[in-house]
């Protein structure tokens, strides 16, 4: 039978309009071919979500649509089905799936830093140098019908499916295949239909990438190198991973980011290289909306709502965030919100827990607001557009594939049927029992002995009908589209009732029966007239109100309407810290104006400014954190031991508490470092912590770029050592190696600029070829040129002088020594080397290489010339790094206005932003804290942060904003707590665990709920 | 030459082994007077321009009227203020060295069940981490083995002495029980397919059979011979009669509900160590007399929702609902030597100073049992005393000048002093 279909197939496809053709497969037993001639009448058809056709024909042929349209003329040779009452609709497009694919091997758990480095690909073949890369993986090859699949989604109402492997970075090329149940050869529509990557490296047990940084540095050399590929490099010999790379450029691009974030870092690597991918999202792209758009990008979305949890034990409730109670709440509005601001975006079914949820969930977006139009174009038109099938697929003109669905009512409507589903002209029953189901009043003979006797019979459902003659009452009623049985009394007398048993012939009914007597007689019943249509809104909850959208998501984010805005400031009579030569300034003013400090003096005056009063109050300039790891979605990229290429800059995450808890601590500049898992490790990002902004807008605007660079005990990986033997694998083992790891990296981008040197002298020559892009080496190359700064994590002399020693002989400068607890032993080498310092106040004895670390480390340094800071490299501690000054004066004597120069101007110089921000001076950025008290004391506290003129945190609002947290925070738990009662599916309650980034150095009192990710 | 050789080995002997040559003070026999003081008794009281009369290590007078014995020594603290020596509850000094070196750890047994293990007899009196809390002011610490769940026995060290039997200031005071978090796991990094553990269940199930064991140990100890001992057994005897503390580290509600529920039914003297959420049951706590140790008050709030500053403003909830609570410092970082600071933060937010003293001084020596000698400057107690150029709970006055254990005069010297001095000399900041 399939060969047979098969053969046909392959006739519609290749000669439409002849009536024989060929295929290589052989015919067995006797030829049935048949034409698949059907014309469907007096439906209602949805050609597409724009044209509703009622009383309407199809007329479909070898697999296609022929004519959709009133007054079409029935063709002869058509099988007429009659449709009347019923919907026909194109059937449903998934391009997210994964139908048919072979499963992909899983990795055995995550990321684990003590485990033995892959440093190579273990993926055998002529293929490039890493695992994630599989750019030559064409789905079409692999693709296997699984028909038990294949009828799980068609039964939901799809028809088509772009389908690729989801496994790796670049994930190779997708292919369009039919859910009918033939031979692959015909239901495959396009071959090399799409290209795929991800976030993720999926089977690839090789260490790198291990964080977003990596992923999208990943990606970035491999465009690059893709380029240079083309020209066939000799030195590459035959790379197959790149040519497909390649070869898929042409295709439609699809990029899996799952996060609204995430949205926007795998947009800005299409830009770069003039892709524009389609993003298959994460479902909260409503929490960023314009930033979404922004993207330009055709979206793929998920119907994977959270469930509620169950928070009726208060015990459970306490540990789940209120950010994720509002997106249990507001992610059915994700659709709506697309919707409304005119991103276009398909639906795809991955991701659902059930694909029999897709419906309900589908049903739940509409209550949020999502239109029944935007509903069929994100399942038809859109996806079939945005992979270039549309002139297949997506709608019923003549022509496309006759992949439909005929249904008892309007699709999105709740109580809607599908009954079949076709798929290239091939019938797939999904409720085919039901098709004869129609629904109304029927004329019931009972022709009974003493003559015939009529009811009318009002048929509901295949389980319920009414006999309506003097009385109307309801009888046990069976129907399956093929028999009926109805046993009634009509006068509800038990003891006179009626046993019919009927076969069903389209509208008509007939058999035979007996009454209570035993008495036989014969009934039919025949259709009379439509039952009344119920509106099915009628029936709809009420949605209730919602909580509003904050910026960010999280708790003591601002709606909105609420957002804090620039405002002209001025700070009366208060103890002025200008880090200037005029020093501490008593009963002085602060002006700030347009985002800048305007004045400090005495009596300024400023007409329509908000007043602060600083009587009794000391007001300095924001607190610069030096070494800071908040705020990003990853830090540590630390597969291999130098990562120049990678760049916090790629993935800054604005949806940090953090930011916000260290504005409170009078922050209002912290230095995002790559953390401390190799010697070179990644580009850093000065940030401001302007609470509510996006990842852009959070970055510190005309900073010159700087990098970190790491040795000593993280970079030989001394905490992967068990017992007195080391596991570590990678490259150095030993401080000696570190060295090493340094000349020979510079080496290499001396090289590699001298390349680029002799390349543009002689680029106009013939045959002059450009070197190979290194992102890696570009970094370096900066750094040769003083273009990028290095920030160097640094503890014993030993390698302190030694770095500086490569530094001298490389020819390059060290910007900033970061954490060096033993600077003070080399302070005079540091000082020649002209390196800045940005040291702990006090810490000690957590490892090995702070054996010698003292609290005299930071005047010690000051006092041998140095610029010095203080910094946090933790979130608690960078709250008071206020009081990390005041112990430089208790332990080393130094005088209070430098020890808090050495969280504020020695940062912001060793930062080289000193022009803009540390201190208070007309012209510079206006970033000031207002403290209740001496700013050293441990009785201070930040009153009011401000960053840019914008007051940020205000002491006085937090407590405004904190009844509004609890407030909102009650409203969901009872919603979730009613949900759970009204018998909603509830999950267990999971705590809002939180993920921070350390520079896997040493330990955190971050809290019971935080992961410490020392990736 | 050989000059050169005694020159080269001496200066050695100092950079290398630093603090070697700082001694413990012998016994302290006759009388010191502390005269002009601002004396912060420990209780909460002030005393202004007071003195204090050390004899024979105790504290034999304290007032602004106190008779001075003949021959005394005398000590003007004129402009300062003198405090008892602080105490830290939950220290693991002595037990590790260098954290992230494990051949200098000895701070955890295997295993779970190690009721029977004592942290005093590992406790090495020469630590260089000593030295540099005393010189804070923290004077006495209990120190005390980690563990997955019974960990073992606590014992006080008093900070000035040549081993630990020396050290020993009130031995196995307490046995210490991690209880496991009973929380869901997060959902991420599981292995795939696999089905997951439910550790709420596991961490229940690990705590009855906790209860099994407590109840098989008394009716141990009610039986009159005739059994083999049990060493685990035996260690738990001093629980029952309350001579004995049972140290419950305990954060979520739902872990310290059980720590209470070893009152009702054990009738324990239950102490929780950590309780950052002790704040939302504080009337709970106070009802079933069980008292907190704050063990990280510089921590982050557990939740975004929380008050940014909910960790330093626990203690002031506690004060309030009269829970006797003490506050601690576990940095690992700092190693404890910020606990002043950590008190300082909870008179910032709450506390009055005197409150704020007396979590790291008086309530210390209460919670750990040893107020009737220590926490307080009170006739009749240890001269255990601080003397502050300022306000020691805060950085930029806390500057300790002399400090006495048992009434000993004790060198305030470090190793970072000595690091400190003897790059002065490299770099020629001061004349030597």
């Amino acid at each position: 039978m399939c060969k047979a279909k098969c053969f046909i197939l392959a006739f519609v496809v290749l000669m439409t309009g002849k009536l024989w053709s060929q295929t290589t497969f052989p015919v067995y037993g006797i030829a049935d071919e048949r034409s698949r001639h059907y014309a469907f009448t007096n439906a209602t058809i949805v050609k597409d979500a724009q044209t509703v056709l009622k009383n309407a024909t199809l007329v479909i042929r070898d697999g296609k649509v022929v004519a959709a349209g009133n007054n079409i003329a029935l063709p002869s040779g058509a099988v007429v089905i009659d449709c009347k009452g019923k919907y026909i609709y194109p059937s449903f497009i998934d391009i997210y799936s994964d139908y048919g694919m072979p499963a992909p091997q899983q990795r055995q758990g995550g990321f684990d830093f003590f485990a033995r480095a892959q440093l190579t690909t273990n993926t055998k073949g002529a293929y490039g140098w890493n695992q994630a890369v599989k750019s030559e993986v064409d789905a079409y090859r692999v693709f296997a019908a699984d028909e038990a699949k294949a009828k799980a989604i068609r039964d939901l109402g799809f028809g088509t499916v772009l389908t690729h492997l989801k496994d790796g970075v670049a994930r190779g090329t997708g292919t369009v295949v039919t859910l009918a149940n033939d031979k692959e050869n015909f239901t495959m529509l396009r071959d090399r239909a799409s290209a795929h990557y991800s976030f993720s490296k999926g089977s690839s047990t090789q260490s790198y990438p291990n964080s977003m940084m990596g992923y999208i540095a990943l990606l970035r050399q491999t465009f690059l190198d893709a380029q240079w590929y083309k020209n066939k490099p000799a030195t590459e010999g035959i790379n197959l991973s790149l040519q497909a790379w390649l070869d898929n450029q042409s295709l439609p691009q699809i990029f899996e980011a799952g996060d609204k974030w995430n949205n926007l870092r795998a947009d800005r690597v299409g830009d770069e290289f003039g892709v524009q991918y389609i993003i298959k999202g994460g479902g909260n792209e409503y929490q960023r909306i314009k930033e979404t758009k922004a993207t330009n990008a055709t979206f793929i979305l998920t119907l994977n709502f959270p469930q509620a949890m169950d928070v009726e034990d208060p015990n459970d409730a306490r540990f789940v965030a209120l950010n994720d109670m509002k997106h249990w709440e507001l992610a059915p509005t994700n659709l709506a919100a697309m919707e409304k601001a005119g991103v276009p975006f398909c639906l795809t079914l991955s991701d659902l827990r059930d694909p029999k949820q897709f419906w309900s969930n589908l049903r739940m977006a509409m209550q949020h607001g999502l239109s029944e139009t935007a509903a069929m174009n994100a399942l038809t038109r859109i996806p079939a557009t945005a992979i270039g099938v549309y002139d297949k697929v997506g709608s019923l003109d003549a022509g496309k594939m006759a992949n439909f669905i005929i249904t008892s009512g309007p699709v999105f409507d709740e109580k809607t049927i599908i009954y079949q589903n076709w798929v290239q002209g091939y019938k797939y029953s999904v409720k085919d029992d039901l098709f004869n189901e129609m629904k109304g009043n029927y004329n019931l003979v009972l022709n009974l002995p003493s003559g015939p006797v009529n009811y009318v019979l009002d048929f509901k459902s295949s389980t319920a009908a009414n006999l309506i003659g003097k009385d109307t009452v309801a009888s046990k009623f069976y129907f399956d589209g093929r028999q009926v049985r109805i046993n009634v009394a009509p006068e509800r007398r038990p003891e006179n009732n009626y046993r019919l048993s009927g076969l069903v012939s389209g509208n008509s009914w007939s058999g035979y029966g007996e009454d209570s007597a035993g008495t036989r007689f014969t009934w039919t019943a025949n259709y009379g007239s439509e039952a009344p249509v119920r509106s099915d809104s009628a029936r709809r909850r009420p949605m209730g109100s919602l909580g509003k959208i904050t910026y960010p998501f999280l708790p003591f984010g601002y709606d909105e309407t609420a957002m804090p805005k620039q405002e002209a400031i001025l700070i009366r009579n208060a103890t002025v810290w200008t880090n200037e030569t005029d020093g501490i300034l008593q009963n002085t003013d602060v002006l700030i104006r347009n985002g800048k400090i305007a004045g400090v003096g005495k009596n300024l005056n400023a007409s329509g400014a908000r007043v602060i009063d600083g009587t009794g109050k000391h007001v300095t300039p924001g607190i610069i954190d030096e070494h800071s790891h908040i705020a990003a979605a990853s830090i540590n990229e630390g597969g291999q031991s130098v990562t120049a290429e990678v760049r916090i800059a790629d993935n800054l995450n604005p949806d940090d508490i953090n930011i916000y808890r260290q504005l409170s601590g009078g922050v209002t500049t912290s230095h995002i470092l790559h953390g401390s898992a190799n010697t070179i490790g990644g580009q850093t990002q000065l940030i401001k912590l302007r609470w509510g902004a996006n990842d852009e807008e959070l970055k510190f605007r005309g900073w010159p770029g700087q990098i970190k660079f790491a040795l000593g005990e993280n970079v030989k990986r001394s905490p992967s050592a068990i017992g007195n033997s080391s596991n570590n694998n990678r490259y150095p083992d030993t401080r000696m190696g570190v060295e090493q790891v340094l000349v020979d990296a510079f080496t290499r981008a001396k090289a590699y600029q001298k390349a680029w040197k002799d390349y543009e002298g002689n680029k106009n020559k013939k045959g002059s070829v450009p070197p190979r892009r290194d992102l890696e080496l570009d970094a370096l190359v900066e750094i040769l040129n003083g273009e990028r700064h290095i920030t160097c994590h640094s503890y014993v002399q030993s390698e302190i002088t030694s770095a500086i020693r490569v530094a001298d002989m490389m020819g390059y400068k060290i910007n900033t020594l970061t954490h060096i607890l033993e600077g003070y032993k080399v302070a005079d080498k540091m000082k020649d080397h002209g390196a800045n310092a940005s040291t702990f106040s006090d810490w000690w004895a957590y490892k090995m290489e702070v054996q010698d670390a003292i609290p005299y480390n930071a005047a010690i340094m000051h006092r041998m010339g140095l610029n010095v800071a203080l910094n946090s490299d933790d979130a608690e501690m960078a709250r008071r790094l206020n009081q990390e000054a005041a112990k430089v004066v208790k332990y080393g004597g130094l005088s209070e206005e430098e020890a808090f120069k050495m969280v504020t101007l020695n940062a912001a110089k060793m930062l080289r932003v000193d022009d803009k921000v540390g201190s208070l001076k007309a012209g510079k950025d206006g970033d000031v804290v207002v403290w209740s008290e001496h700013p050293l004391s441990i009785y201070a506290k930040a009153l009011y942060t401000i960053v840019d003129g914008i007051v940020y945190f205000d002491r006085q609002k937090d407590e405004q904003l904190q009844l509004l947290v609890d407030s909102e925070r009650n409203r969901l738990v009872k919603k979730m707590v009613g949900e759970k009662r009204s018998g909603a599916p509830t999950q267990a309650a999971i705590p809002s665990y939180q993920v921070m980034h350390s520079c896997f150095d040493h330990q955190h009192s971050h809290g019971l709920l935080t992961i410490d990710l020392e990736d | 030459m050989k000059k050169l050789i005694l020159y080269i080995l001496l200066f050695t002997a100092i950079a290398v082994d630093a603090q070697e040559n700082v001694y413990p003070t012998p016994k302290q026999e006759g009388s010191i007077v502390i005269t002009n003081a601002t004396v912060h008794v420990g209780n909460g009281q002030v005393l202004n321009n007071a003195s204090i009369v050390i004899t024979n290590g105790k504290i034999a007078a304290v007032g602004t009227s106190v008779t001075i014995p003949a021959g005394a020594s005398q000590v003007n603290a004129q402009g300062k203020h003198v405090y008892p020596g602080l105490i830290s509850t939950v220290s693991n000094l002595g037990l590790v060295e260098i954290g992230a070196v494990r051949a200098s750890n000895d701070v955890q047994e295997m295993g779970d069940m190690n009721p029977n293990i004592r942290a005093i007899v590992a406790y090495n009196s020469d630590s260089k981490v000593i030295n540099t809390l005393r010189s804070n002011g923290i004077l006495i610490s209990n120190i005390v083995p980690q563990g997955s769940f019974v960990a073992g026995q606590s014992s006080v060290v008093q900070m000035d002495a040549w081993d630990w039997e020396d050290a020993a200031y009130k031995k196995d005071g307490g046995l210490h029980v991690y209880l496991p978090l009973l929380m869901a796991r997060p959902r991420f990094g599981g292995a795939a397919g696999r089905p997951e553990t439910d550790p709420v269940k596991e961490g229940l199930e690990k705590i009855d059979g906790l209860k099994s064991f407590f109840r098989e140990a008394k009716a141990y100890h009610a039986e009159t011979g005739g059994r083999s001992t049990n060493l685990m057994f035996e260690s738990v005897k001093n629980l029952y009669d309350k001579k004995q503390k049972l140290y419950v580290h305990a954060n979520t509600v739902k872990q310290m509900l059980i720590a209470l529920d070893f009152v009702k039914e054990f009738g324990f003297d239950v102490v929780i160590v950590g309780g950052s959420d002790s704040w939302q049951i504080a009337d709970l706590l106070k009802q079933n007399s069980v008292s907190v140790i704050l063990s990280q008050m510089h921590s982050l709030p557990t939740l975004p929702d929380d008050d940014v500053d909910q960790p330093y403003k626990t203690a002031a909830a506690l004060q309030k609902a009269g829970v006797v609570y003490c506050i601690s410092d576990n940095d690992a970082q700092t190693r404890g030597r910020n606990l002043a600071f950590n008190a300082g933060t909870a008179a910032n937010y709450g506390l009055t100073k005197e409150q704020a003293l007396q979590a790291i001084t008086l309530n210390a020596a209460r919670i750990l049992g040893i107020d009737d000698k220590a926490g307080s400057i009170e006739v009749g107690k240890d001269a255990n005393i601080v003397i502050s150029e300022g306000d020691i709970l805060d950085m930029r006055t806390s500057i300790v000048t002399d400090a006495y254990i048992q009434g000993r005069k004790i060198d305030l010297d470090n190793k970072h002093k000595q690091l400190n001095e003897r790059y002065q000399h490299k770099y020629k900041l001061k004349d030597f």
